[in-house]
């Protein structure tokens, strides 16, 4: 248990890189996602029928091979993601302004998987609005985009709001995958660092890890489950 | 609902959708390949000596990298079998226990007796939470690093991949019964406990038969991502499914100078893709099936729409 007392930081340091790699992931994800899903749902079939083609691509393919191809192939397209080091943005998120290109790797790779399913949580929300809001809205004379923007949207958003949060939660599940590549500041990092390498005692750090983890998705959870029984009470009302 | 949004595209958008597709599609592959073929060509991509392997039956590595993925697949789907029906059963378990505990409310105990039953309940919540909320990832790690440490060993890595697998995805199996049997109409519990069922009848003759139905793509999703989730068996415990050999193939040409990643990476996430969408077309025949034997579906509750959107685990 001593490696609570000794190497707190290094726990601290993983928690921290953690947190940074998934506020990033789930702000592109969710503009991506959004993106995607106007793409789906757009009158135009050859812009449906590329939305169709990501989703169904991202959903089926394992994160790890997601991983591997952004570890693989953007060195090899010559990127080293250098478009990610935004003035400002990597003072604040200091793994962004590295020379080492992983952490910007594998938040890509956790962006572009997370997209899909957002896309998805979006497209399910646009889908539980009762279909007589945007008939109500056609016989008005509303035009496509009038009509989203101005009924479904809004309404849609609200609904979608519990499966965005549980794609959120998973996607912070998913960024443990990232350590398996390289990306040594977050909470999986932790455990290569003190049990692989300083033979630290594999229970506590599992344990610390865990609960970092935890401390992320329990509050996340409960929050979901009062905002559905919130919508539950208005929807028998 | 999407046809709702727009009418049917008149001569004039499809005539508008057609110009610009022609203008679109030369313009985008100018692109690709400017900044995709011609990167990866200079890197010597697209030679034929690492795509060998892969496609030319008559090169000599060709018999050997496909045996080994014949060797991977089979693991993979050894693993996710195991997994997915050892998941079903435990979390099929975990649902009735946490309902029959929910249900022993009702009765008159003796304090010592609700003391008991009180801290049964937050024991299995906290169960539950904890082994939802953690990563596979580290789960998996957990299982495969701590449990020699207490004596419980195997010779194949495939249970420690099975056990770690089952650990997650039984409680989420459980959490996705739990909610469809709480989502059923109350008038189905309240008519069985009337005709003189005990609780634990109630729950295992009434409402697990109905839950099973409703959560049924629920459940499908989750089955899909057990299987997905079988290639964290490759990366992070050495087991030799689809993923894992084919780790193992890059590395194994890498000391013959061949750089085999992206053919070898690419080839099996098509492989991922055939297989996962051919269980998902399965799946929806399935459904279409169940709805067309006269069955009506229940209105799923919204929390069949969450564990859907939970299911993107790795």
């Amino acid at each position: 248990m001593e490696v609570f007392s000794d190497k707190l930081d290094v726990f601290w340091n993983g928690f921290l890189g953690t947190v940074q790699m998934c506020l990033l992931a789930a702000v592109g994800a969710l503009i991506l996602g959004a993106l995607v899903a106007v793409l789906r749902i757009s009158p135009i079939p050859p812009l449906r029928a590329v939305g169709t083609a990501y989703v169904t691509v991202f959903r089926n393919v394992p994160l790890t091979v997601v991983m591997f191809f952004a570890a693989f192939a953007l060195p090899l397209l010559g990127s080293d993601a250098s478009f990610l080091k935004i003035p400002g943005l990597r003072d604040v998120i200091k793994p962004l302004g590295t020379d080492l290109p992983y952490f910007r790797f594998a938040t890509i790779a956790l962006t572009l998987y997370t997209t899909a399913f957002v896309c998805e949580a979006l497209r399910s929300g646009i889908g539980a609005v009762p279909l007589g809001q945007a008939e109500a809205a056609r016989s008005l004379g509303l035009s496509f985009t009038q009509n989203l923007r101005h009924v479904v949207l809004p309404q849609a958003w609200k609904l979608a709001i519990v499966p965005l949060g549980s794609v959120i939660i998973a996607m912070v599940k998913n960024s443990a995958l990232a350590a398996a590549f390289g990306v040594i500041v977050t909470l999986m990092g932790v455990v290569d660092e003190l049990v692989s390498q300083q033979y630290y005692d594999a229970v506590p750090v599992f344990l610390g890890v865990a609960v970092g983890f935890l401390i992320l998705t329990i509050p996340l959870g409960l929050l979901l489950d009062m905002v559905e029984r919130s919508q539950k009470k208005v929807a028998t009302r | 609902m999407n046809s709702v949004l727009y009418d049917a595209p008149g001569p004039r958008t499809r005539l508008i959708t057609i110009i610009a597709s022609i203008v679109a599609v030369p313009v985008l592959a100018y692109a690709a390949y400017r900044w995709i073929y011609v990167p990866l060509d200079q890197h010597h991509q697209f030679d034929g000596k690492i795509w060998a392997p892969i496609v030319n039956p008559g090169n000599q590595y060709f018999p050997m990298v496909w045996d080994r993925w014949q060797t991977g697949w089979l693991n993979t789907l050894k693993a996710a079998g195991l997994s997915i029906v050892a998941s079903l059963i435990v979390g099929s378990l975990l649902a009735l226990l946490r309902r029959q505990l929910l249900e022993l409310r009702i009765f008159r105990m003796s304090p010592l007796k609700r003391l008991g039953l009180n801290s049964t309940r937050s024991a299995t919540r906290t169960w539950v939470e904890v082994w939802r909320g953690t990563p596979v990832v580290t789960t998996l790690f957990f299982v495969f690093m701590v449990l020699p440490v207490w004596g419980i060993d195997f010779d194949d890595r495939l249970w420690f991949l099975v056990i770690g697998l089952t650990l997650y995805n039984s409680v989420v199996i459980g959490e996705i019964l739990r909610s469809g049997m709480d989502g059923l109409p109350a008038g189905q519990r309240e008519a069985a406990f009337a005709v003189g069922l005990r609780p634990w009848q109630t729950s295992w003759l009434v409402l697990y038969p109905q839950a099973l139905r409703v959560m049924l793509p629920s459940l499908i999703s989750q089955v899909v991502v057990i299987l997905k989730d079988t290639s964290l068996g490759g990366l992070i415990i050495s087991y030799e499914e689809a993923l894992g050999v084919s780790k193992q193939m890059v590395e194994a040409f890498h000391s013959y100078n061949i750089d085999i990643g992206i053919p070898m990476y690419f080839s099996v996430g098509v492989m991922y893709i055939v297989v996962n969408y051919a269980l998902s077309k399965l799946a929806q025949y399935l459904q279409k099936r169940l709805s067309k034997s006269g069955y009506k579906a229940v209105e799923p509750p919204v929390t069949a729409l969450v564990s859907q959107a939970e299911a993107s685990a790795a």
